[in-house]
C-alpha cells in the first residue's frame, strides 16, 4: 500500500472527485498558498471552479448553499475552524435547515472543511474544535479523521454525499504519515473503527487523541492492561452500536478528546452509554478532555490542554480492574 | 398583484379571526408592484430568492395559491410539508428558491445559484429580493462584491419600504440611498418607481438582459411602501411612522395606478372585474383547500432532515 500524509490523502480526495465530478467546485481563500491542500488547484481546474476568494466567509459560505441548492457540490475550506463563526449564520441558520424548512425540496450537498490549529501556539482565536458546538444541530453531519486512509476515505464519501459535512482536520495530524489503500477507497460515514482490539478497557478517542490513546495501549499493554480503542470518525450519525459492544465487553469506559468538556462529544458519548450500557459498567466513566478555559497561547500552559498518552493512561489505571493494576 | 393583495388580504382575515395561522405574518401589500414587476422580468426556469415578507413573491414566480396557504397554516399538504412556514416559502417547481428569516442572508445564496448557473452551462439569472434593512447587514457588501467579482448573472432589487420593522431607514444608513452603494461594486445602480408595475418591470428587464448576458449584476432600488405594520400582532404599533405617510402612500397604490393604466389605454373595465372575480374565486378556494387539509402525522417530525439518512443503531 502506498504512503501518504494526512494533508496529501484529504489533497488528493478532491483531486479524485473533482476530476470524477465537474459539479465539484472549491471555495477557499488562498487556495494557491504552498502549503494549501488545494495548491495547483487553479492550474488544473480553472478559476472558474477555484475562485479566487476575497475574506468573506459569510458571503462564499452563502453562495456555496446557493450553487449547492441548484445542483453544485462545493467544498467550503475556512482554513482555520476559528473562521467558520464568522459564517455562522449561514451554516447554522441555513445550510443545516434549508432542507427541513422546505419540506425536502433543496439538498445542501457541501463539506465545510475546517482545519483545528491547536497545540500550535496561535491561542484561543485560532485554536478551536467545534464540533461539538455544531453537533447540537441538526443537519450537520460531522466528521473528524484521525488518519490519512480515512482523511481520504471519509472527504470522498463527505464530497458525495448529498447533506451538508463538516469535516474536521487536526492540523498536527497533517503531517502524520500511513498506508493508504490503493485504488478508490471510500469510508462509510457514521462507522466507527476498532483502531486496536481489546479486552480490559474501552478508550474512544476522537481527533489527534487517537494516536495518543494508541500510544497509552503501547505501554500500558507492557503492564498486562489491554486497551480497545475506538474512533468514532463521524460524530453525527454516531456509530452508537460500536461503542455499546465494545463498553459490553470490557465494563470500562474512557474518552479521550481534545474538545471542551462541558457539553462536548465525550459528553454526548458517555451520556449514551449511561442511558444504553448502564449495565456494563463496573467502573465510572472519565473523561479526558480539555478543561473548560481557552487555548492559552504560551506552549507551557496549552501543553495542558489536550489528551496526552500520560492523561490517558492516568485515566485507565484509575478505572482499570484491580486485579491487573496489582501486577 | 390583484392575486398577491387577495391572497394576503385573506390572510389577515384568518390571522385575525384566530382561524389557523400560527406564528408571525409578515404582509406584502402596498409592494406588489415591485415583485410582479420583477418576477415578469424572469423567466420559468430563473431562480428568484425571497426573504421574511415574500408571500406575494412566489405567487409573482407562478407558484401555485392551495400549497401556499397550506402551508401558512402548518397544513401537511402545504408547499414546505408545514416545515417552514410564512417566512420560508419555496416551491423549487417554479424557481422559487426559498425564503430566509435572516436579514440579507439571502443575498450571497442568490449569488451562489447564478454562479451554478454558468459554471452548469445555463443562462439562468437569479433574482434577489431584500428590504432596505438588508442594506446594512455584511452579507449584502459580501454578497454584491462576490456578484461582481465573479460577473454573476444576478439582480438585486431592494424593496426600500422606509422601515426596517420600527426603524426609519434615514435613521441607520449612512448613504443617501441604497442604489448608489451600487459604485463601490462597480455595478449599475438604479433607483425605480417601486408603486409603477411598468417601470419595475422595464427596469428589471434591463438587469436581467444584462445578467443573461453575462456582464454581471445590477442594483435596483425600488421605492415602496407597507400599509400595514411590521407584523400582525393584534394592535400593538410597531413602527414609528405617521399616521398620514400610509393615506399619503395609499393613493399611489400599485393596483390603482395600473388598473387606471388599463383602463386609458382601452381595456374594458368588464374585464378587469372578471379577474376580480376569479381571483377571489381562486383564493377561496386556497384557503378552503387549506382549512380542509390534515395537519402534519406525528411521524413526519423527521421527514426531510437528511436528503441520505444513515442508518445507525
Amino acid at each position: 500500500m502506498p504512503t501518504m500524509s494526512y494533508r496529501d490523502a484529504i489533497r488528493q480526495a478532491m483531486l479524485e472527485e473533482m476530476r470524477r465530478d465537474p459539479a465539484v467546485v472549491v471555495f477557499c481563500e488562498d487556495a494557491r498558498f504552498w502549503t494549501m491542500p488545494t495548491h495547483g488547484f487553479v492550474d488544473e481546474f480553472g478559476p472558474e471552479r477555484v475562485p479566487i476568494m476575497p475574506i468573506s466567509e459569510e458571503g462564499f459560505t452563502g453562495a456555496a448553499i446557493g450553487a449547492a441548492m441548484t445542483g453544485l457540490r462545493p467544498i467550503v475550506d475556512y482554513t482555520i475552524a476559528n473562521l467558520m463563526y464568522v459564517a455562522w449564520d449561514q451554516i447554522v441558520n441555513h445550510a443545516a435547515k434549508n432542507r427541513y424548512l422546505f419540506g425536502g425540496q433543496a439538498s445542501v450537498p457541501i463539506v465545510f472543511r475546517a482545519a483545528m490549529k491547536y497545540a500550535n501556539a496561535t491561542a484561543a482565536q485560532h485554536s478551536d474544535r467545534p464540533y461539538p458546538q455544531l453537533m447540537n444541530v441538526p443537519g450537520l453531519k460531522i466528521v473528524v479523521p484521525s488518519n490519512p486512509a480515512d482523511a481520504l476515505g471519509l472527504l470522498k464519501s463527505a464530497i458525495r454525499d448529498d447533506d451538508p459535512v463538516v469535516y474536521f482536520e487536526p492540523l498536527r495530524l497533517w503531517g502524520t504519515k500511513g498506508e493508504v489503500p490503493e485504488g478508490e477507497h471510500l469510508v462509510p460515514l457514521g462507522k466507527a473503527a476498532i483502531c486496536r482490539e481489546g479486552t480490559d478497557v474501552t478508550v474512544v478517542a476522537i481527533g489527534d487523541a487517537v494516536p495518543a490513546a494508541l500510544k497509552a495501549a503501547e505501554v500500558l499493554s507492557g503492564e498486562g492492561v489491554d486497551l480497545e480503542v475506538v474512533d468514532p470518525r463521524t460524530l453525527v450519525p454516531l456509530d452508537k452500536a460500536t461503542i455499546l459492544d465494545s463498553v459490553a465487553k470490557t465494563g470500562r469506559l474512557v474518552i479521550a478528546d481534545p474538545a471542551h468538556k462541558t457539553c462536548g462529544a465525550a459528553a454526548e458519548v458517555a451520556a449514551i452509554v449511561a442511558e444504553e450500557g448502564f449495565a456494563s459498567l463496573r467502573a465510572p466513566i472519565v473523561r479526558v478532555v480539555a478543561p473548560d478555559v481557552h487555548p492559552p497561547f504560551s506552549p507551557a500552559l496549552e501543553a495542558l490542554m489536550y489528551p496526552s498518552p500520560a492523561r490517558v493512561i492516568a485515566a485507565v489505571q484509575s478505572v482499570a480492574p484491580a486485579e491487573l493494576m496489582a501486577r | 398583484m390583484l392575486r398577491i393583495r387577495r391572497f394576503e388580504e385573506a390572510v389577515m382575515d384568518i390571522v385575525r379571526k384566530g382561524q389557523g395561522i400560527a406564528g408571525a405574518v409578515h404582509i406584502c401589500v402596498g409592494q406588489e408592484a415591485t415583485i410582479v414587476g420583477s418576477c415578469l422580468a424572469l423567466r420559468d426556469d430563473d431562480f428568484m430568492v425571497g426573504y421574511h415578507r415574500s408571500h406575494g413573491h412566489p405567487i409573482a414566480k407562478g407558484a401555485q395559491l392551495r400549497p401556499l396557504m397550506a402551508e401558512l397554516m402548518g397544513r401537511r399538504t402545504g408547499v414546505c410539508r408545514g416545515k417552514g412556514g410564512s417566512m420560508h416559502l419555496a416551491d423549487f417547481r417554479v424557481g422559487s428558491l426559498g425564503e430566509t428569516a435572516i436579514v440579507g442572508a439571502g443575498i450571497p445564496q442568490a449569488v451562489g445559484a447564478a454562479y451554478g448557473a454558468r459554471l452548469r452551462g445555463t443562462d439562468q439569472v437569479a433574482l434577489c429580493f431584500f428590504g432596505d434593512g438588508a442594506a446594512n447587514i455584511g452579507s449584502f457588501h459580501e454578497g454584491l462584491n462576490l456578484a461582481s467579482l465573479w460577473s454573476a448573472g444576478v439582480v438585486f432589487v431592494c424593496e426600500n419600504n422606509r422601515y426596517a420593522m420600527s426603524t426609519a431607514l434615514a435613521d441607520t444608513m449612512a448613504a443617501g440611498s441604497v442604489a448608489e452603494r451600487a459604485a463601490s461594486y462597480q455595478m449599475p445602480g438604479t433607483i425605480v418607481d417601486g408603486q409603477d408595475v411598468i417601470s419595475v418591470f422595464e427596469a428589471v428587464s434591463m438587469a436581467v438582459e444584462r445578467a443573461r448576458a453575462g456582464e454581471g449584476p445590477t442594483l435596483i432600488e425600488a421605492h415602496t411602501y407597507r400599509y400595514r405594520d411590521h407584523a400582525e400582532y393584534g394592535n400593538l404599533k410597531l413602527s414609528h411612522r405617521p399616521e398620514d405617510e400610509v393615506e399619503e402612500w395609499r393613493r399611489r397604490d400599485p393596483i390603482s395606478v395600473f388598473s387606471a393604466q388599463l383602463l386609458a389605454s382601452g381595456v374594458a373595465e368588464e374585464e378587469l372585474r372578471e379577474i376580480e372575480e376569479q381571483v377571489a374565486a381562486e383564493v377561496a378556494d386556497a384557503v378552503a383547500f387549506a382549512k380542509a387539509s390534515p395537519a402534519p402525522d406525528p411521524d413526519e417530525l423527521f421527514d426531510d432532515l437528511w436528503a441520505t439518512p444513515l442508518e445507525v443503531h
